[in-house]
């Protein structure tokens, strides 16, 4: 074998070329030690699996349509009279910016595809990391070893947001326009440093000149740049954690199950990034995305009804429409209370489900590391809590779109507000009891299944008359799979007073840790699973229907 | 009653070959891991015909691709950037968008899909297993670590020479101000810019729609007009700076309705003025209701009575809309009797 | 049936059944929603009544009262001017069922354009007001559609929507989609301010502003509009972008996902 030999001692020309570039690489890169590791590396196959994956893709496919955009496209305030071939706005004077936001979608040939693709895979892109972040929730996935990973992927969620958000600004038309004055407002409510922030963000009284030129780096070089190394980061950590996998026979925590890198993923996983981008690319040819042509150019005395953000901002809007007018002046100054606090919620709403694996991690004192995914029935609490939160971001999703939804759904604006108000705080805990309840329901039916079996269907007649459906036992497959899972007991704080008599001192902290543990893993919180000696009792007595 | 112990790993037990039969429950434990399921055999592993078919279905798909490539070159050559088509169920669209759209999604989701085809029916589907290995080093590694840590940690005195440590500090935490200071030139100092807005005493109140100087009579009850102030035209040079403060909204009300004491004296003859700029967020308030007289934000739903000095009924807006003082000068226009007693706008810190 | 009762529980049977009881909510929902009904058939008799005054009596004194002095169910109508009653009558607007609700909706007209125009000759009657406009005055000979549009983003954007979409209002009231309605009707509501409508006379939006933001209207709402990149998604901006994302582009994406990842055909039939 070749490559047995040192290339120095081997004859030129012998091995094929491809071996001979793969030596000259690994002499200056080591990369056979690389690839040993990695080339038959396993992934398991789910659906679930390739969320990130769309989120990876739609990444680059934005890098690759806005790099393309940046040849064209113009970051600067100055006013200019428009005379280019989309008639309704002729002589109209606009900013440089959005002329040449109208030159791209009009008269660049595929400028407008390649806008479109960039909006609508930056749109897919946040709404992929939204799934992927929820399917890694509800599995338990973030457990230890990949808290880390976790963080990263967050942190990634949020640059995603405020990259939109600054990409969606640049055109400068009336609608961005208003979303920019929005944010100076909510910097203004800022105390004490409020308005120096928007001075200086501005350089000067809104809307100034420097904002668009200034987004501009912010938002193809400084965020982007960022979140490159996110992205990277996160990948090297995937590949080092291996993947998780779901429960099943011959999966076990020591091992991953599925296929390898080469050949299979390297088709499935290349393969899918053509057809994320072939599906992007159909989408921005059917279906329009902020088409500033028709909104205008931004003047801040002007506006639409309808305004509102891209929808990963909706959540942020609905906090802002909800909120009561409070405003609090003393000593010569204004506390903006009204714009202040749900500012400061904002970011609480996206923390709270980026620390919870923290929380959880504490509350079970759980030092291991997991490989195997929770089924989102079995850990009822976990499921609860992240389809709370889920309802809370709906719920305020609802109060940012409150004019579509009154005008499309016949309803009065002032009522939806107040639904809002109130949902805010009823449908998190509504909705928190409701599927916990659910879980539970659904671990009792696992039981069900594995001690009677699968309910078939079919209704047998007994010779004496009576009627029974006819359930079948489940294969050892499916026996193993639905009591695989662990239920740990709630942690104990132990008797306050020890066999000396002393009183024992018992932190609040730990109090309340062994409450929520009581929370997680009570009797309340798990069914008990089947147990073997159950399972035997039931089988090898009578004909089990 | 189920342990909280980790439950004992049940590593995948010997391949059984046997056509995918499932093993027979163990005695001791019905529960048990069954081990990795059999492999079963595709059409594909089996049927060389069958293969055959995925093959040309691939190559279909690659040369379909490449005939896309081709139609989207062609189409960027031929169709006219503004040459516009009806296509049902979609409606007017721009052909050409259209065209490069379709061929570009076909030309890369047929590559796509020839490559997963391929993987899927062509490529081997045994399921492997790989080991895991902890992510926490052995005790060993660990100890050696510290080891080699705590050397080089002696070894540069840092925690000796306190000196030497201190001042480092001190000089890595002030050379990041280097930084801070460069960021002062970003913009100027707030100043009192934001209580101040074009208008001042005698300035005329100009129409936007036709930018002549607006008089009583033109204003009838029930109407909504838009004001600037006189001598700012929109070809200026911080013109938008200054109708972001300066956007003037204009109605007319009985003045038997108008219920507030002092909005009804900074009026003229019913006619009111108000900052045109939310006092919320800055968002252009002009959803006027004639029968109502409420003005609706079209941004975030705060509603003000403009019968009543502008007051908030709902919404998120602290404080009513500033209006402007109004008469008519001896030539029987409208004009500003002053500027706005309060910043316009949304409330700031320094506002009071 | 025994095939039926085997396949309830089947795993898809859930979504079926979830899907059965969506689609008959949508249904029970289109039943029960509150319909505008137009009272067509109540002032039929009056399509015989030749002249203004009678029809008057007959469609509109019960609310507005027998001379138009109003009453507490219907304003006052002297001096709205025939524009007025063109625009209401026509649009379908008036008569109105109830006086009740939050706004009176746009329905089918049910007068002749002559009754129309009667109507009108006696509501002008009782006192001065805008007259009806001609086609000259909103026909799209000499209009700058571009300066109507930046006309348009001043006065009409922010009730109305960038391109005359339509928006909310408060408490239920609404500015209604531009769409479709007739340049003459657009001319008289801006002169007129119909309900809750600010009115834009001539003086403060000239004859030749009313005439461009109508040409602006035709130009990016009319029948004949392009939409360049698409499916205009309802024109209502980034809400219906959003949920067409989450929908049809994430989920297509998910659906490609699945077949990726789905295990394939294995040749074994049991």
């Amino acid at each position: 074998m070749s490559t047995t030999t040192t290339p120095e001692s081997r004859a030129r020309g012998k091995a094929p070329a491809g071996e001979r570039v793969a030596d000259w690489a690994d002499g200056r890169l080591g990369i056979y030690s690389l690839a040993k590791a990695n080339m038959r590396k396993i992934f398991p196959d789910h659906w679930s699996f390739m969320l990130g994956e769309i989120c990876l893709y739609s990444f680059i496919i934005i890098i690759l349509t806005g790099v393309y955009l940046t040849l064209f496209f113009h970051p600067s305030m100055n006013e200019v009279e428009y005379h280019g071939s989309y008639v309704p706005l002729q002589g109209q004077l606009m900013s440089e910016a959005y002329k040449s936001t109208l030159d791209i979608s009009f008269d660049v040939r595929g400028g407008l595809l390649i806008r479109q693709i960039h909006h609508w895979a930056a749109l897919i892109f946040v709404a992929g990391m939204f799934v992927h972040m929820m399917r890694v929730f509800f599995t338990g996935a973030f457990r230890k070893p990949r808290e880390i990973n976790w963080l990263f992927g967050f942190l990634l969620l949020v640059l995603g947001m405020f990259t939109g958000f600054t990409g969606y600004s640049l055109p400068d038309d009336l609608l961005s326009g208003t979303g920019i004055r929005f944010m100076e407002g909510a910097i203004l409510s800022v105390p004490i440093v409020g308005t120096y922030i928007s001075f200086f963000l501005f350089g000067g009284e809104f809307p100034g000149d420097d904002f668009v030129a200034r987004f501009f780096s912010i938002h193809v070089l400084l965020l982007p740049g960022i979140m490159l190394g996110l992205v990277v980061a996160h990948l090297i950590l995937v590949f080092y954690h291996k993947h998780t996998q779901f429960p099943g026979p011959g999966k076990t925590n020591k091992n991953v199950v599925g296929m390898p890198l080469l050949p299979v993923y390297m088709a499935k996983a290349g393969g899918f990034f053509f057809l994320v981008f072939g599906v992007l690319a159909a989408v921005a040819a059917i279906a329009t995305v902020n088409p500033i042509w028709s909104i205008g150019p931004y003047r801040p005395d002007m506006v639409s009804t309808g305004a509102q953000p891209d929808w990963y901002m909706g959540f942020s809007e609905g906090l802002i429409r909800v909120m009561p007018g409070w405003e609090i002046n003393f000593w010569g100054h204004t506390l903006v209370l009204g714009v202040f606090i749900p500012l400061l919620i904002f970011p609480l709403v996206l923390a709270a489900i980026a620390v919870y694996p923290f929380i959880e991690s504490w509350v079970t004192g759980d030092k291991r590391e997991h490989h195997i995914l929770d089924r989102p029935r079995n850990a009822p609490t976990r499921t609860a809590f992240g389809v709370a939160w889920m309802t809370l971001y709906f719920v305020l999703l609802v109060g940012g779109g409150n004019d579509i939804w009154a005008t499309h759904f016949h309803l009065s604006i002032n009522a939806i507000t107040w639904f809002v108000r109130i949902a805010f705080f009823v449908a998190p805990v509504v909705a928190f009891i409701v599927t916990k309840r659910i879980c539970l329901g659904l671990q009792r039916r696992d039981k069900e299944k594995v001690l009677h079996g699968r309910e078939s269907g079919i209704i047998k007649r007994l010779p004496h008359g009576e009627f029974i459906e006819v359930h079948e036992p489940l294969s050892q497959e499916q026996l193993y799979t639905l009591t695989a899972h662990e239920q740990p007991k709630p942690l104990e704080l132990g008797p306050e007073v020890d066999e000396n008599g002393v009183r024992r001192k018992v932190k609040a902290g730990e109090k309340l840790r062994a409450k929520l543990s009581k929370g997680f893993y009570g009797e309340e919180s798990q069914i008990p699973k089947p147990t073997v000696e159950e399972y035997k009792e039931i089988t090898s007595g009578h004909g089990h229907h | 009653m189920s342990s909280q112990d980790i439950p004992e790993e049940n590593l995948p037990a010997a391949q059984d070959t046997s056509h995918g039969a499932v093993k027979l429950a163990d005695e001791q434990n019905p529960f048990a891991d069954p081990g990795l399921p059999p492999h079963e055999p595709r059409v594909q592993d089996i049927d060389e015909r069958a293969a055959k078919r995925s093959e040309r279905t691939v190559a279909l798909l690659f040369t379909v691709s490449m005939l896309a490539t081709v139609g989207f070159i062609a189409s960027y050559v031929t169709i006219p950037v503004d040459k516009s088509v009806f296509i049902w169920p979609i409606g007017h669209i721009s052909a050409l968008n259209f065209a490069l759209g379709m061929t570009l999604g076909l030309a890369l989701f047929c590559i796509g899909a020839g490559a997963v085809h391929w993987a899927r029916t062509l490529m081997s589907d045994h399921e492997l297993a790989d080991e895991r290995h902890p992510i926490e080093a052995a005790p060993d590694v660990r100890a050696k670590v510290m080891d080699d840590f705590r050397q080089g940690a002696k070894e540069s005195a840092l925690g000796r020479r306190k000196l030497i440590r201190n001042t480092m500090f001190g000089a890595l935490a002030l050379f990041p101000l280097s930084g801070v200071v460069l960021l002062r030139d970003l913009g100027p100092l707030p100043g009192t810019k934001l209580r101040h807005t074009l208008w001042s005493k005698g300035k005329l109140l100009v129409n936007m729609n036709t930018n002549e100087p607006l008089r009583p009579s033109d204003l009838i009850v029930g109407s909504l007009t838009f004001a600037k102030p006189e001598g700012l035209e929109e070809h200026d040079h911080g013109f938008q700076t200054e109708i972001a403060k300066a956007a003037l909204m204009l109605v007319r009300i009985q003045p038997d309705d108008i219920k507030d004491k002092r909005s009804l004296e900074w009026s003229h003859e019913g006619i009111l003025a108000y900052s045109k700029i939310c006092t919320h967020v800055g968002c252009p308030i002009s959803l006027y209701e004639q029968q109502t007289h409420h003005a609706l934000c079209p941004c975030h739903q705060s509603t003000f009575d403009l019968s009543d000095g502008a007051k908030v009924i709902f919404g998120p807006a602290g404080h009513p809309l500033p209006q402007l003082r109004i008469g008519v000068n001896d030539e029987g226009y409208l004009e500003a009797l002053g500027d706005f007693d309060e910043p316009v706008g949304p409330a700031f810190w320094e506002r009071g | 049936m025994k095939k039926l009762s085997a396949r309830r529980r089947h795993p898809l049977a859930a979504l079926v059944v979830l899907l059965l009881a969506l689609a008959c909510t949508g249904g029970l929902y289109a039943v029960f929603a509150p319909a505008d009904k137009a009272q067509a058939d109540e002032t039929a008799q009056s399509l015989t009544i030749e002249e203004g005054k009678k029809l008057y009596t007959v469609g509109c004194a019960s609310c507005h009262g027998t001379g138009g002095q109003g009453t507490s169910d219907g304003p006052s109508l002297v001096g709205v001017g025939a524009a007025a009653v063109d625009f209401q009558v026509s649009t379908g607007r008036m008569p109105a069922a109830t006086s009740q609700g939050a706004q009176i909706p746009r329905k089918k007209n049910i007068y002749s354009q002559a009754e129309i125009d009667q109507l009108a000759a006696y509501i002008a009657s009782l006192g001065a007001g805008p007259a009806v406009p001609t086609e000259e005055q909103y026909g799209p000979e000499g209009a700058d559609a571009a300066k109507g549009g930046e006309l348009f983003r001043n006065n009409c954007a922010q009730c109305h929507n960038f391109t005359g979409k339509g928006g909310a209002l408060t408490h239920g009231k609404y500015a209604p989609s531009l769409e479709g309605v007739a340049p003459k009707h657009i001319y008289e509501a801006m002169l007129t301010g119909p309900q809750n409508m600010p009115s834009f006379p001539d003086t403060t939006l000239s004859e030749q502003n009313k005439k461009d933001v109508i040409a602006y209207l035709n130009a990016v709402n009319g029948e004949e509009t392009e939409s360049p990149g698409g499916l205009s998604l309802g024109g209502l901006g980034p809400v219906s972008e959003g949920l067409f994302a989450w929908v049809f582009g994430l989920g297509a994406l998910i659906a490609v996902a699945v077949w990726v990842a789905a295990r394939t055909a294995k040749a074994k039939k049991s």
